[in-house]
Protein backbone atom coordinates (compact mmCIF):
# COMPACT_ATOMS: atom_id res chain seq x y z
CA UNK A 1 0.00 0.00 0.00
CA UNK A 2 1.42 3.39 -0.98
CA UNK A 3 2.44 5.72 1.84
CA UNK A 4 1.67 9.45 1.65
CA UNK A 5 3.06 12.20 3.85
CA UNK A 6 0.78 15.17 4.49
CA UNK A 7 2.50 18.29 5.86
CA UNK A 8 0.38 21.11 7.28
CA UNK A 9 1.13 24.81 6.72
CA UNK A 10 2.81 24.95 10.15
CA UNK A 11 5.00 21.95 9.42
CA UNK A 12 3.25 19.08 11.22
CA UNK A 13 3.71 15.77 9.38
CA UNK A 14 1.29 12.90 9.14
CA UNK A 15 2.05 9.67 7.27
CA UNK A 16 -0.85 7.51 6.11
CA UNK A 17 -1.20 4.36 4.03
CA UNK A 18 -3.94 3.87 1.50
CA UNK A 19 -4.85 1.37 -1.16
CA UNK A 20 -3.75 1.87 -4.74
CA UNK A 21 -6.66 3.20 -6.75
CA UNK A 22 -8.01 5.61 -4.16
CA UNK A 23 -7.28 9.30 -4.52
CA UNK A 24 -5.05 11.35 -2.22
CA UNK A 25 -8.17 13.22 -1.03
CA UNK A 26 -9.92 9.94 -0.15
CA UNK A 27 -6.80 8.72 1.64
CA UNK A 28 -6.86 11.90 3.73
CA UNK A 29 -10.55 11.56 4.57
CA UNK A 30 -10.25 7.85 5.42
CA UNK A 31 -7.45 8.68 7.86
CA UNK A 32 -9.04 11.86 9.23
CA UNK A 33 -6.17 14.04 8.08
CA UNK A 34 -7.05 17.57 9.19
CA UNK A 35 -6.96 20.23 6.50
CA UNK A 36 -8.44 18.28 3.58
CA UNK A 37 -12.22 18.62 3.32
CA UNK A 38 -13.21 17.14 -0.04
CA UNK A 39 -16.70 18.63 0.11
CA UNK A 40 -17.72 17.70 -3.43
CA UNK A 41 -16.75 14.06 -3.04
CA UNK A 42 -14.05 13.98 -5.70
CA UNK A 43 -15.41 15.87 -8.70
CA UNK A 44 -12.81 18.69 -8.62
CA UNK A 45 -15.80 20.95 -8.07
CA UNK A 46 -15.16 22.63 -4.73
CA UNK A 47 -11.42 23.24 -4.35
CA UNK A 48 -11.33 22.10 -0.71
CA UNK A 49 -8.62 19.45 -1.18
CA UNK A 50 -5.92 21.77 -2.53
CA UNK A 51 -2.34 20.54 -1.96
CA UNK A 52 1.17 21.46 -3.08
CA UNK A 53 2.94 18.44 -4.47
CA UNK A 54 6.54 18.17 -3.26
CA UNK A 55 8.80 19.21 -6.17
CA UNK A 56 10.46 15.78 -6.15
CA UNK A 57 7.08 14.21 -7.00
CA UNK A 58 5.56 16.59 -9.54
CA UNK A 59 6.86 14.58 -12.51
CA UNK A 60 5.06 11.49 -11.22
CA UNK A 61 1.77 13.16 -10.29
CA UNK A 62 1.75 15.37 -13.37
CA UNK A 63 0.32 18.90 -13.50
CA UNK A 64 -3.32 19.90 -12.93
CA UNK A 65 -5.53 18.58 -15.72
CA UNK A 66 -7.14 21.05 -18.10
CA UNK A 67 -10.87 21.46 -17.54
CA UNK A 68 -12.59 21.70 -14.19
CA UNK A 69 -9.45 21.07 -12.05
CA UNK A 70 -7.55 23.91 -13.69
CA UNK A 71 -10.63 26.13 -13.73
CA UNK A 72 -11.10 25.64 -9.99
CA UNK A 73 -7.42 26.17 -9.18
CA UNK A 74 -7.53 29.47 -11.07
CA UNK A 75 -9.98 30.68 -8.42
CA UNK A 76 -8.10 29.31 -5.42
CA UNK A 77 -5.89 31.40 -3.14
CA UNK A 78 -2.12 31.03 -3.14
CA UNK A 79 -1.97 28.74 -6.12
CA UNK A 80 1.51 27.70 -7.23
CA UNK A 81 2.90 25.71 -10.11
CA UNK A 82 2.78 22.50 -8.04
CA UNK A 83 -0.83 23.03 -6.89
CA UNK A 84 -3.23 20.15 -7.43
CA UNK A 85 -6.66 19.17 -6.26
CA UNK A 86 -5.81 15.99 -4.39
CA UNK A 87 -9.05 14.30 -5.46
CA UNK A 88 -7.54 14.20 -8.95
CA UNK A 89 -4.36 12.33 -7.92
CA UNK A 90 -4.97 8.59 -7.92
CA UNK A 91 -2.59 6.49 -5.83
CA UNK A 92 -0.47 3.72 -7.30
CA UNK A 93 2.77 1.97 -6.36
CA UNK A 94 4.60 4.59 -8.41
CA UNK A 95 3.40 7.20 -5.91
CA UNK A 96 4.55 5.25 -2.82
CA UNK A 97 6.29 7.85 -0.63
CA UNK A 98 4.43 10.86 -2.09
CA UNK A 99 4.77 14.09 -0.11
CA UNK A 100 2.12 16.81 -0.29
CA UNK A 101 1.87 20.08 1.63
CA UNK A 102 -1.35 21.78 2.61
CA UNK A 103 -2.24 25.46 2.33
CA UNK A 104 -3.02 27.58 5.37
CA UNK A 105 -6.71 26.84 4.87
CA UNK A 106 -9.08 25.36 2.28
CA UNK A 107 -11.11 28.16 0.80
CA UNK B 1 -51.10 21.30 8.72
CA UNK B 2 -54.16 20.75 6.49
CA UNK B 3 -52.46 22.79 3.81
CA UNK B 4 -49.40 20.56 3.87
CA UNK B 5 -51.47 17.37 3.76
CA UNK B 6 -53.32 18.77 0.75
CA UNK B 7 -50.03 19.50 -0.94
CA UNK B 8 -48.71 16.00 -0.28
CA UNK B 9 -51.80 14.53 -1.93
CA UNK B 10 -51.76 17.00 -4.81
CA UNK B 11 -48.04 16.42 -5.43
CA UNK B 12 -48.64 12.66 -5.75
CA UNK B 13 -51.51 12.93 -8.20
CA UNK B 14 -51.04 16.06 -10.30
CA UNK B 15 -50.02 15.38 -13.94
CA UNK B 16 -46.28 15.94 -14.25
CA UNK B 17 -46.62 18.62 -16.90
CA UNK B 18 -48.64 20.75 -14.49
CA UNK B 19 -45.98 20.87 -11.79
CA UNK B 20 -44.45 24.34 -11.37
CA UNK B 21 -42.03 24.36 -8.45
CA UNK B 22 -41.10 28.01 -9.04
CA UNK B 23 -44.31 29.34 -7.48
CA UNK B 24 -43.26 31.59 -4.52
CA UNK B 25 -46.47 30.70 -2.71
CA UNK B 26 -45.25 27.11 -2.36
CA UNK B 27 -42.10 28.43 -0.71
CA UNK B 28 -44.07 30.70 1.62
CA UNK B 29 -45.93 27.61 2.82
CA UNK B 30 -42.80 25.40 2.82
CA UNK B 31 -44.90 23.02 0.68
CA UNK B 32 -42.20 22.24 -1.87
CA UNK B 33 -40.83 18.99 -0.59
CA UNK B 34 -43.59 16.62 -1.80
CA UNK B 35 -43.36 18.15 -5.30
CA UNK B 36 -39.60 17.79 -5.36
CA UNK B 37 -39.93 14.21 -4.13
CA UNK B 38 -42.29 13.47 -7.02
CA UNK B 39 -39.96 15.08 -9.55
CA UNK B 40 -36.90 13.22 -8.22
CA UNK B 41 -38.82 9.96 -8.61
CA UNK B 42 -40.79 10.47 -11.82
CA UNK B 43 -39.13 13.30 -13.75
CA UNK B 44 -35.68 14.22 -12.43
CA UNK B 45 -35.05 16.43 -15.48
CA UNK B 46 -38.42 18.10 -15.80
CA UNK B 47 -39.77 20.68 -18.22
CA UNK B 48 -42.27 23.25 -17.03
CA UNK B 49 -43.77 24.89 -20.10
CA UNK B 50 -45.56 27.74 -18.35
CA UNK B 51 -44.61 29.73 -15.28
CA UNK B 52 -44.42 33.34 -14.15
CA UNK B 53 -40.79 33.23 -15.34
CA UNK B 54 -41.40 31.52 -18.66
CA UNK B 55 -40.58 27.90 -19.51
CA UNK B 56 -37.75 26.26 -17.58
CA UNK B 57 -36.17 22.91 -16.79
CA UNK B 58 -35.91 21.62 -13.21
CA UNK B 59 -32.94 19.52 -12.14
CA UNK B 60 -33.76 17.90 -8.81
CA UNK B 61 -31.29 15.00 -8.19
CA UNK B 62 -28.03 15.63 -6.31
CA UNK B 63 -25.65 14.19 -8.90
CA UNK B 64 -27.47 15.76 -11.85
CA UNK B 65 -27.17 19.16 -10.19
CA UNK B 66 -23.46 18.54 -9.69
CA UNK B 67 -23.11 17.66 -13.39
CA UNK B 68 -24.85 20.84 -14.58
CA UNK B 69 -23.12 23.08 -12.02
CA UNK B 70 -19.65 21.92 -13.11
CA UNK B 71 -20.40 22.16 -16.83
CA UNK B 72 -20.13 25.94 -17.09
CA UNK B 73 -19.08 25.78 -20.73
CA UNK B 74 -22.53 24.54 -21.74
CA UNK B 75 -24.62 25.87 -18.87
CA UNK B 76 -23.86 29.56 -18.68
CA UNK B 77 -24.44 32.01 -15.84
CA UNK B 78 -23.69 35.00 -17.98
CA UNK B 79 -25.96 38.01 -17.67
CA UNK B 80 -26.01 38.37 -21.44
CA UNK B 81 -28.00 35.13 -21.57
CA UNK B 82 -30.28 36.05 -18.69
CA UNK B 83 -28.15 35.43 -15.60
CA UNK B 84 -28.33 33.00 -12.70
CA UNK B 85 -31.81 33.22 -11.20
CA UNK B 86 -35.12 32.15 -12.72
CA UNK B 87 -36.67 35.59 -12.36
CA UNK B 88 -35.06 37.74 -15.05
CA UNK B 89 -36.27 40.94 -13.37
CA UNK B 90 -33.93 40.41 -10.41
CA UNK B 91 -30.81 41.31 -12.35
CA UNK B 92 -31.85 42.45 -15.81
CA UNK B 93 -33.63 45.46 -17.25
CA UNK B 94 -36.76 43.57 -18.20
CA UNK B 95 -40.38 44.01 -17.07
CA UNK B 96 -39.49 46.70 -14.52
CA UNK B 97 -36.20 45.28 -13.22
CA UNK B 98 -32.87 47.05 -13.56
CA UNK B 99 -29.58 45.77 -14.89
CA UNK B 100 -27.26 44.56 -12.11
CA UNK B 101 -24.31 42.76 -13.71
CA UNK B 102 -21.88 40.93 -11.42
CA UNK B 103 -19.42 38.05 -11.51
CA UNK B 104 -21.89 35.40 -10.44
CA UNK B 105 -23.55 36.34 -13.71
CA UNK B 106 -20.41 36.10 -15.80
CA UNK B 107 -18.57 33.29 -17.53
CA UNK B 108 -14.76 33.00 -17.55
CA UNK B 109 -12.46 34.76 -18.17
CA UNK B 110 -14.27 37.96 -17.09
CA UNK B 111 -15.75 36.07 -14.11
CA UNK B 112 -12.34 35.07 -12.78
CA UNK B 113 -10.97 38.63 -12.79
CA UNK B 114 -13.92 40.03 -10.86
CA UNK B 115 -14.11 37.15 -8.39
CA UNK B 116 -10.41 37.25 -7.61
CA UNK B 117 -10.63 41.00 -6.93
CA UNK B 118 -12.82 40.44 -3.88
CA UNK B 119 -11.98 36.89 -2.77
CA UNK B 120 -9.05 37.91 -0.49
CA UNK B 121 -11.60 39.32 1.99
CA UNK B 122 -12.52 35.75 2.98
CA UNK B 123 -9.01 34.25 2.72
CA UNK B 124 -7.91 32.12 5.70
CA UNK B 125 -5.79 34.83 7.36
CA UNK B 126 -8.73 37.25 7.28
CA UNK B 127 -11.04 34.67 8.83
CA UNK B 128 -8.63 34.34 11.74
CA UNK B 129 -8.75 38.11 12.10
CA UNK B 130 -12.57 38.07 12.20
CA UNK B 131 -13.17 35.26 14.69
CA UNK B 132 -12.62 37.25 17.90
CA UNK B 133 -14.89 40.06 16.67
CA UNK B 134 -17.61 37.59 15.70
CA UNK B 135 -17.48 35.88 19.07
CA UNK B 136 -17.58 39.09 21.05
CA UNK B 137 -20.61 40.32 19.07
CA UNK B 138 -22.39 37.00 19.22
CA UNK B 139 -22.03 36.90 23.01
CA UNK B 140 -23.34 40.44 23.30
CA UNK B 141 -26.37 39.67 21.12
CA UNK B 142 -27.20 36.48 23.03
CA UNK B 143 -26.73 38.24 26.38
CA UNK B 144 -29.41 40.73 25.37
CA UNK B 145 -32.05 38.05 24.71
CA UNK B 146 -34.86 37.33 27.18
CA UNK B 147 -35.18 33.89 28.75
CA UNK B 148 -38.60 32.23 28.73
CA UNK B 149 -40.19 35.00 26.67
CA UNK B 150 -41.09 34.81 22.99
CA UNK B 151 -39.15 37.02 20.57
CA UNK B 152 -38.39 37.08 16.83
CA UNK B 153 -35.10 35.20 16.38
CA UNK B 154 -34.80 36.42 12.77
CA UNK B 155 -34.65 40.07 13.75
CA UNK B 156 -32.79 39.88 17.04
CA UNK B 157 -30.21 37.23 16.14
CA UNK B 158 -30.00 36.33 12.45
CA UNK B 159 -30.35 39.79 10.92
CA UNK B 160 -28.41 41.48 13.69
CA UNK B 161 -25.37 39.18 13.44
CA UNK B 162 -25.19 38.94 9.67
CA UNK B 163 -25.71 42.65 9.17
CA UNK B 164 -22.95 43.50 11.64
CA UNK B 165 -20.63 41.13 9.77
CA UNK B 166 -21.51 42.68 6.45
CA UNK B 167 -20.93 46.17 7.83
CA UNK B 168 -17.47 45.03 8.92
CA UNK B 169 -16.64 43.49 5.54
CA UNK B 170 -17.63 46.70 3.78
CA UNK B 171 -16.44 48.98 6.60
CA UNK B 172 -19.93 50.47 6.38
CA UNK B 173 -21.02 53.09 8.96
CA UNK B 174 -22.05 50.80 11.79
CA UNK B 175 -25.04 52.76 13.09
CA UNK B 176 -26.63 52.73 9.65
CA UNK B 177 -26.10 49.04 9.02
CA UNK B 178 -29.79 48.14 8.74
CA UNK B 179 -29.80 49.99 5.44
CA UNK B 180 -27.74 47.05 4.16
CA UNK B 181 -30.45 44.66 5.32
CA UNK B 182 -33.07 46.68 3.47
CA UNK B 183 -31.05 46.85 0.24
CA UNK B 184 -30.34 43.14 0.44
CA UNK B 185 -34.04 42.36 0.81
CA UNK B 186 -35.21 44.52 -2.06
CA UNK B 187 -32.74 43.16 -4.59
CA UNK B 188 -34.37 39.74 -4.51
CA UNK B 189 -37.99 40.88 -4.44
CA UNK B 190 -40.53 42.32 -6.85
CA UNK B 191 -43.59 44.49 -6.18
CA UNK B 192 -46.45 42.66 -4.50
CA UNK B 193 -44.51 40.60 -1.99
CA UNK B 194 -44.69 43.05 0.88
CA UNK B 195 -41.39 44.89 0.54
CA UNK B 196 -41.84 47.35 -2.34
CA UNK B 197 -45.05 48.60 -3.93
CA UNK B 198 -43.74 49.54 -7.35
CA UNK B 199 -40.81 48.87 -9.66
CA UNK B 200 -39.99 52.58 -9.43
CA UNK B 201 -39.65 52.31 -5.67
CA UNK B 202 -37.27 49.36 -5.98
CA UNK B 203 -35.17 51.19 -8.54
CA UNK B 204 -35.11 54.37 -6.49
CA UNK B 205 -33.93 52.57 -3.36
CA UNK B 206 -31.22 50.75 -5.30
CA UNK B 207 -30.07 54.10 -6.68
CA UNK B 208 -29.84 55.38 -3.09
CA UNK B 209 -27.65 52.35 -2.39
CA UNK B 210 -25.44 53.27 -5.33
CA UNK B 211 -25.14 56.90 -4.24
CA UNK B 212 -24.30 55.92 -0.68
CA UNK B 213 -21.54 53.59 -1.79
CA UNK B 214 -20.19 56.04 -4.34
CA UNK B 215 -19.49 58.37 -1.48
CA UNK B 216 -17.76 55.63 0.53
CA UNK B 217 -15.79 54.68 -2.59
CA UNK B 218 -14.60 58.26 -3.13
CA UNK B 219 -13.44 58.47 0.49
CA UNK B 220 -11.61 55.13 0.39
CA UNK B 221 -10.00 55.98 -2.90
CA UNK B 222 -8.17 58.89 -1.26
CA UNK B 223 -6.89 56.72 1.59
CA UNK B 224 -4.28 53.96 1.43
CA UNK B 225 -5.71 50.46 0.72
CA UNK B 226 -7.60 48.92 3.66
CA UNK B 227 -8.81 45.35 4.08
CA UNK B 228 -12.47 46.12 3.39
CA UNK B 229 -14.45 45.38 0.23
CA UNK B 230 -15.05 48.99 -0.79
CA UNK B 231 -11.40 49.86 -0.42
CA UNK B 232 -10.46 46.72 -2.33
CA UNK B 233 -12.72 47.76 -5.23
CA UNK B 234 -11.25 51.26 -5.10
CA UNK B 235 -7.64 50.08 -5.23
CA UNK B 236 -7.54 46.77 -7.13
CA UNK B 237 -6.05 47.52 -10.57
CA UNK B 238 -8.42 45.16 -12.42
CA UNK B 239 -11.47 46.89 -10.93
CA UNK B 240 -10.63 50.40 -12.10
CA UNK B 241 -13.10 51.89 -14.52
CA UNK B 242 -16.20 50.03 -13.33
CA UNK B 243 -19.18 52.11 -14.44
CA UNK B 244 -22.11 52.87 -12.10
CA UNK B 245 -24.07 49.87 -13.29
CA UNK B 246 -21.17 47.47 -12.80
CA UNK B 247 -20.37 48.97 -9.40
CA UNK B 248 -23.97 48.57 -8.20
CA UNK B 249 -24.13 45.05 -9.64
CA UNK B 250 -21.01 44.06 -7.71
CA UNK B 251 -22.34 45.66 -4.52
CA UNK B 252 -25.68 43.90 -4.59
CA UNK B 253 -23.97 40.56 -5.11
CA UNK B 254 -21.73 41.15 -2.09
CA UNK B 255 -24.64 42.44 0.00
CA UNK B 256 -27.07 39.64 -0.84
CA UNK B 257 -24.39 36.95 -0.83
CA UNK B 258 -23.12 38.04 2.58
CA UNK B 259 -26.46 38.59 4.18
CA UNK B 260 -29.60 36.68 3.19
CA UNK B 261 -27.76 33.39 3.10
CA UNK B 262 -26.13 33.24 6.52
CA UNK B 263 -29.24 34.86 7.95
CA UNK B 264 -31.44 32.02 6.70
CA UNK B 265 -29.03 29.40 8.02
CA UNK B 266 -28.97 31.03 11.46
CA UNK B 267 -32.78 30.94 11.54
CA UNK B 268 -33.02 27.47 10.01
CA UNK B 269 -30.51 26.21 12.56
CA UNK B 270 -32.69 27.48 15.41
CA UNK B 271 -35.75 25.82 13.88
CA UNK B 272 -33.86 22.53 13.44
CA UNK B 273 -32.71 22.62 17.08
CA UNK B 274 -36.32 23.13 18.14
CA UNK B 275 -37.76 20.37 15.96
CA UNK B 276 -35.01 17.90 16.89
CA UNK B 277 -34.39 18.43 20.62
CA UNK B 278 -32.62 15.07 20.85
CA UNK B 279 -30.06 16.20 18.27
CA UNK B 280 -29.60 19.47 20.14
CA UNK B 281 -28.96 17.54 23.35
CA UNK B 282 -26.50 15.27 21.55
CA UNK B 283 -24.47 18.27 20.34
CA UNK B 284 -24.67 19.92 23.76
CA UNK B 285 -23.23 16.79 25.36
CA UNK B 286 -20.45 16.46 22.77
CA UNK B 287 -19.27 19.84 21.50
CA UNK B 288 -16.91 18.26 18.96
CA UNK B 289 -20.05 17.57 16.92
CA UNK B 290 -20.17 21.26 15.97
CA UNK B 291 -17.90 20.26 13.05
CA UNK B 292 -20.72 18.23 11.47
CA UNK B 293 -23.62 20.16 13.01
CA UNK B 294 -22.80 23.35 11.09
CA UNK B 295 -22.69 21.83 7.57
CA UNK B 296 -25.82 19.85 8.54
CA UNK B 297 -27.61 23.11 9.36
CA UNK B 298 -26.51 24.55 6.01
CA UNK B 299 -27.75 21.44 4.19
CA UNK B 300 -31.01 21.12 6.10
CA UNK B 301 -31.91 24.77 5.56
CA UNK B 302 -30.44 25.21 2.05
CA UNK B 303 -30.62 29.03 2.12
CA UNK B 304 -30.45 29.41 -1.66
CA UNK B 305 -33.23 27.27 -3.12
CA UNK B 306 -32.01 27.33 -6.70
CA UNK B 307 -29.46 28.69 -9.14
CA UNK B 308 -30.33 28.99 -12.77
CA UNK B 309 -28.23 28.48 -15.89
CA UNK B 310 -28.90 28.97 -19.61
CA UNK B 311 -27.97 26.30 -22.15
CA UNK B 312 -25.52 27.62 -24.75
CA UNK B 313 -26.11 24.68 -27.08
CA UNK B 314 -28.53 21.78 -27.54
CA UNK B 315 -27.63 19.22 -24.91
CA UNK B 316 -28.97 15.78 -24.22
CA UNK B 317 -29.14 15.16 -20.49
CA UNK B 318 -30.57 12.08 -18.77
CA UNK B 319 -32.63 11.29 -21.85
CA UNK B 320 -34.08 14.82 -22.15
CA UNK B 321 -33.28 17.25 -24.94
CA UNK B 322 -32.38 20.61 -23.45
CA UNK B 323 -32.31 23.19 -26.24
CA UNK B 324 -30.00 26.11 -26.77
CA UNK B 325 -31.36 29.10 -24.86
CA UNK B 326 -33.42 27.06 -22.39
CA UNK B 327 -33.49 28.09 -18.73
CA UNK B 328 -32.26 25.37 -16.39
CA UNK B 329 -32.97 25.56 -12.65
CA UNK B 330 -30.78 23.52 -10.32
CA UNK B 331 -32.88 23.02 -7.20
CA UNK B 332 -30.32 22.74 -4.41
CA UNK B 333 -33.23 22.47 -1.97
CA UNK B 334 -34.27 19.26 -3.71
CA UNK B 335 -30.79 17.82 -4.28
CA UNK B 336 -30.09 18.19 -0.58
CA UNK B 337 -33.11 15.94 0.07
CA UNK B 338 -32.10 13.31 -2.51
CA UNK B 339 -32.55 9.98 -0.77
CA UNK B 340 -30.15 8.26 -3.21
CA UNK B 341 -27.22 10.34 -1.93
CA UNK B 342 -28.25 11.42 1.58
CA UNK B 343 -29.61 8.98 4.14
CA UNK B 344 -32.80 10.09 5.93
CA UNK B 345 -32.54 13.38 4.07
CA UNK B 346 -35.52 15.09 5.69
CA UNK B 347 -34.02 14.65 9.16
CA UNK B 348 -31.61 16.95 10.95
CA UNK B 349 -28.77 14.76 12.24
CA UNK B 350 -25.92 16.55 14.05
CA UNK B 351 -23.45 13.69 13.68
CA UNK B 352 -24.25 12.93 10.05
CA UNK B 353 -21.26 11.22 8.38
CA UNK B 354 -19.79 13.27 5.50
CA UNK B 355 -22.02 16.19 6.45
CA UNK B 356 -20.00 18.54 4.26
CA UNK B 357 -21.16 16.73 1.13
CA UNK B 358 -24.13 18.99 0.38
CA UNK B 359 -25.18 21.33 -2.42
CA UNK B 360 -25.97 24.50 -0.49
CA UNK B 361 -22.82 26.33 -1.62
CA UNK B 362 -23.08 25.09 -5.20
CA UNK B 363 -20.21 23.39 -7.01
CA UNK B 364 -17.85 24.46 -9.75
CA UNK B 365 -16.50 27.90 -10.54
CA UNK B 366 -19.48 29.75 -9.05
CA UNK B 367 -19.26 27.96 -5.70
CA UNK B 368 -20.10 30.27 -2.81
CA UNK B 369 -17.21 32.63 -2.17
CA UNK B 370 -18.07 33.33 1.47
CA UNK B 371 -18.77 29.76 2.56
CA UNK B 372 -15.92 29.63 5.07
CA UNK B 373 -16.96 32.88 6.67
CA UNK B 374 -20.58 31.71 6.81
CA UNK B 375 -19.48 28.51 8.53
CA UNK B 376 -17.38 30.49 10.98
CA UNK B 377 -20.30 32.75 11.91
CA UNK B 378 -22.58 29.75 12.36
CA UNK B 379 -19.98 27.85 14.35
CA UNK B 380 -19.51 30.68 16.82
CA UNK B 381 -23.26 31.26 17.13
CA UNK B 382 -24.14 27.63 17.81
CA UNK B 383 -21.15 27.08 20.11
CA UNK B 384 -22.42 29.95 22.23
CA UNK B 385 -26.02 28.69 21.98
CA UNK B 386 -25.02 25.19 23.13
CA UNK B 387 -23.06 26.75 25.99
CA UNK B 388 -26.01 28.79 27.28
CA UNK B 389 -29.31 27.07 26.65
CA UNK B 390 -30.83 23.69 27.42
CA UNK B 391 -33.40 24.08 24.68
CA UNK B 392 -34.50 26.36 21.85
CA UNK B 393 -38.26 26.30 21.44
CA UNK B 394 -39.98 27.67 18.35
CA UNK B 395 -43.09 29.04 20.00
CA UNK B 396 -45.25 29.95 17.01
CA UNK B 397 -45.73 29.48 13.31
CA UNK B 398 -42.65 30.64 11.31
CA UNK B 399 -43.33 33.26 8.64
CA UNK B 400 -41.33 32.41 5.53
CA UNK B 401 -39.99 34.47 2.64
CA UNK B 402 -42.23 34.11 -0.44
CA UNK B 403 -39.31 33.48 -2.80
CA UNK B 404 -38.06 30.61 -4.91
CA UNK B 405 -34.51 31.92 -4.45
CA UNK B 406 -34.12 33.02 -0.81
CA UNK B 407 -35.20 30.07 1.31
CA UNK B 408 -35.55 31.89 4.59
CA UNK B 409 -37.70 33.41 7.28
CA UNK B 410 -39.29 36.74 8.07
CA UNK B 411 -40.32 35.71 11.56
CA UNK B 412 -39.32 32.85 13.81
CA UNK B 413 -40.90 33.20 17.25
CA UNK B 414 -38.47 31.63 19.69
CA UNK B 415 -38.41 31.00 23.43
CA UNK B 416 -35.12 30.15 25.09
CA UNK B 417 -34.69 27.87 28.08
CA UNK B 418 -31.63 27.83 30.34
Amino acid sequence: MPKITFITADGAERVVEAASGVTVMEAALQNLVQGIDGDCGGAAACGTCHVYVDPAWTDKTGPATPGIEKDMLLLTDNVRENSRLSCQIRLSDALDGLIVRMPEGQH
Amino acid sequence: MTILTDHAERARTIPLDQIDVSDPELFRQEALHPYFERLRKDAPVHYCAESAYGPYWSITKFNDIMAIDTNHKVFSSDHTHGSFVLDDTTLNAVDGGIYLPNFLGMDPPEHDVHRMAVSPIVAPHNLLRFEATIRERTRRVLDSLPIGETFNWVDRVSIELTTMMLATLLDFPFEERRRLTRWSDIVTTRPGYGLVDTWEQREQELMECLAYFQQLYAERKKLPPQPDLVSMLAHTPSMQGLDDTQFLGMLVLLIVGGNDTSRSSMSGGALACSLYPGEFAKAKANRALIASMIPEIVRWQTPIAHMRRTALEDFEFQGQKIRKGDKVAMWYLSGNRDEDVIERPMDFIVDRPRARHHLSFGFGIHRCLGNRLAELQLKVLFEEVLERYSRIEVAGEPVRVPSNLIHGFIELPVRLHV
